[in-house]
């Protein structure tokens, strides 16, 4: 199993605050890993030093054998990082064909000349990107909402679109911030079809946060769990689900029976 | 749908044919000066709508950009006989290098940054154009720009204005129309929509909101220099803090984001002064009360964003109908 990624010993300060203290984590090729962690443990800031939105205070992150500690959110992108966000950050005055549009590499990267002078060349190039992003709207289930704006779609399918958004940049890797919030069972059932089509079909590796224990057991195959900051345990589901100190992170220390 | 784009043609043409055919029908030669006015308008309020309307950047001293082309122009005609054709270009290339120095700094900061800037800029290069005496004659004005000339020909009288600006303004209207409809178009508008979700699909916001303001600055130097040859006097007066706001206003009320709105804001907000003019007195508070109107039950614009044509590359792939079922495991 090799690796692709690895945070080492990665810290965030915020002024006084320390966000994420030292995790170390590693994930390997072939596995979903999940993210996990009550409330305010720092899942979504360690996303966002993943994705470049945040530098580390200290510690570096290595992708594919690459440093990309000092990468802009852009450069990782083009790296082969993408993302979805806790609060859907989709572009809701545009169609859900558009959505997908700007994120694709060589539409975002047509250049003025090009764009200004361009003939046939150009509506070919066009008409393979269209092609592409209709195939990854179809991998998401949303073909028919193409004309749709994304502000006019359900919550569910906003996710959805906002991981097909994901998908056409063309990613090795994608990072998904509680894909599941939100969504009833059902669009719970047809998210995780999603994510194994795109591990198993498209092969991309998976890293997501979620808050649905029910969700996170079935999907993940190693879950890593945070809080305060700090890494507290790394392992399989079955694992996790036992473990004491995950137990209390989420429901507390039992009080003490003064009694006896 | 085929036959309503059909008609959008043909209403096209018709206009076009019309517009052209005008200074024949139009002798009048007040109602022939104010359509060339119009014409300037609606490239400044259309290279305006570039940083404003698609980028969202609130730049507050476009008549600044205006103002160094003309006078670039002007110096460039009246000092060294340059040909107009070359002025026009050297005065489009000097405003965007004003404009790229300005951006550079500000455009990295995300926020109104770039008003606060623009705005000072604009007095700043109000007052150089009135102390500069040596150069600019100060607030006496440069008169006696000489009119364009093409192999020979003089273009002079307002019917050979009317016809280059006509030029002028399809050439831009062209150029806005295939750059605003394009992959880099889109990148703009999700600079002005989200910043953080653009450089998580791999924008890098900084690179459109500066490409955006030099093309937005050269554009608008580009009529400074049109307007100083049609004139042929340029005065500070003409370049203030006022005119900025009037194309602004141009660009809101017709639509943020939409090249049709530019138009016609354009159109409307230069008529609509020398229409009231019989009652000048209360010209400006009339304007004030329409402005107003038409931000209470229009805050679109005339022609917004949501007539956009949807689907930017105009293209129905159909995709590649790959089974669903292959999807669930």
């Amino acid at each position: 199993m090799s690796e692709i990624l690895r945070a080492n010993n990665v810290s965030m300060v915020f002024g006084g605050l320390t966000a994420v203290d030292s995790v170390n984590l590693t994930m390997n090729d072939n596995e979903i890993l999940s993210l996990i962690g009550p409330n305010g443990a720092g899942k979504t800031t360690f996303f966002n030093m993943l994705t470049g939105v945040y530098k580390p205070t200290t510690g570096n992150i290595i992708f594919m054998g690459e440093d990309i500690t000092d990468l802009k959110a852009y450069q990782r992108v083009e790296k082969g990082i993408s993302r979805t966000f806790q609060n859907i950050r989709l572009f809701s005055e545009m169609t859900a064909l558009e959505n997908l549009l700007v994120a694709h590499p060589k539409c975002n990267q047509e250049n003025l000349g090009k764009v200004v002078f361009g003939g046939r060349k150009l509506k070919a190039a066009r008409r393979e990107i269209v092609e592409e992003c209709e195939q990854i709207l179809e991998v998401v289930g949303l073909q028919d909402k193409s004309a749709e704006l994304a502000t006019n779609l359900p919550y569910g399918k906003q996710r959805l679109l906002e991981i097909g958004r994901a998908l056409a940049t063309n990613p090795k890797l994608v990072l998904l911030d509680e894909p599941g919030a939100g969504m009833n069972t059902i669009e719970k059932n047809e998210l995780s079809d999603l994510i194994y089509y795109m591990t198993e079909k498209m092969n991309k590796k998976v890293l997501l946060i979620e808050h649905d224990m029910k969700f996170v057991m079935g999907i993940s195959d190693r879950i890593v769990v945070l809080d305060h900051g700090e890494l507290i345990a790394d392992g399989k589901p079955e694992d996790i689900q036992t473990n004491e100190q995950v137990i209390e992170a989420y429901l507390g220390k039992g009080i003490e029976d003064d009694e006896e | 749908m085929e036959r309503l784009s059909k008609y959008k043609n043909i209403a096209a043409v018709i206009g076009c044919i019309l517009l052209l055919i005008a200074p024949f029908i139009i002798t009048n030669s007040y109602y022939l000066h104010i359509m060339v006015l119009i014409g300037v308008y609606i490239i400044l309020s259309l290279s305006l709508n570039l940083i404003t309307g698609y980028t969202g950047q609130l730049c507050l001293g476009h008549a600044a950009f205006y103002g160094i082309g003309a006078y670039v122009g002007a110096l460039l005609m009246l000092n060294l006989n340059v040909n107009f054709f070359i002025a026009l270009i050297a005065s489009a290339v000097v405003s965007g290098l004003f404009g790229l120095v300005l951006g550079i700094p500000t455009l990295r900061l995300r926020g109104d940054y770039l008003a606060i800037v623009t705005l000072g800029f604009g007095e700043i290069v109000r007052l150089v154009f009135v102390n500069w005496a040596d150069v600019t004659r100060g607030p006496m004005g440069l008169p006696g720009i000489p009119t364009p000339s093409i192999f020979g020909f003089q273009i002079s009288g307002r019917t050979a204005f009317y016809y280059l600006i006509f030029i002028l303004v399809a050439l831009t209207l062209v150029f806005m129309n295939r750059l605003t409809n394009s992959g880099f178009g889109m990148a703009m508008q999700t600079v002005k929509a989200d910043e953080i979700a653009a450089e998580s699909i791999g924008i890098y916001p900084v690179k459109y909101k500066l490409i955006a303001f030099v093309i937005s600055s050269a554009m608008a130097g580009m009529a400074g220099c049109f307007y100083a040859s049609y004139v042929s006097y340029i005065s500070p007066t003409t370049f203030v803090y006022n005119t900025s706001v009037t194309i602004l206003a141009m660009v809101v009320l017709g639509g943020l984001g939409s090249l049709a709105g530019s138009v016609i804001g354009a159109v409307v907000l230069t008529l609509i002064p020398e229409v009231l003019r019989f009652i000048s007195d209360y010209r400006m508070l009339i304007f004030g009360a329409l402005m107003v109107i038409m931000m209470i039950f229009k805050p679109e614009g005339f022609w917004g964003v949501s007539k956009r044509v949807k689907n930017i590359y105009k293209i129905k792939a159909g995709g590649g109908r790959r089974e669903r079922d292959s999807k669930s495991k």
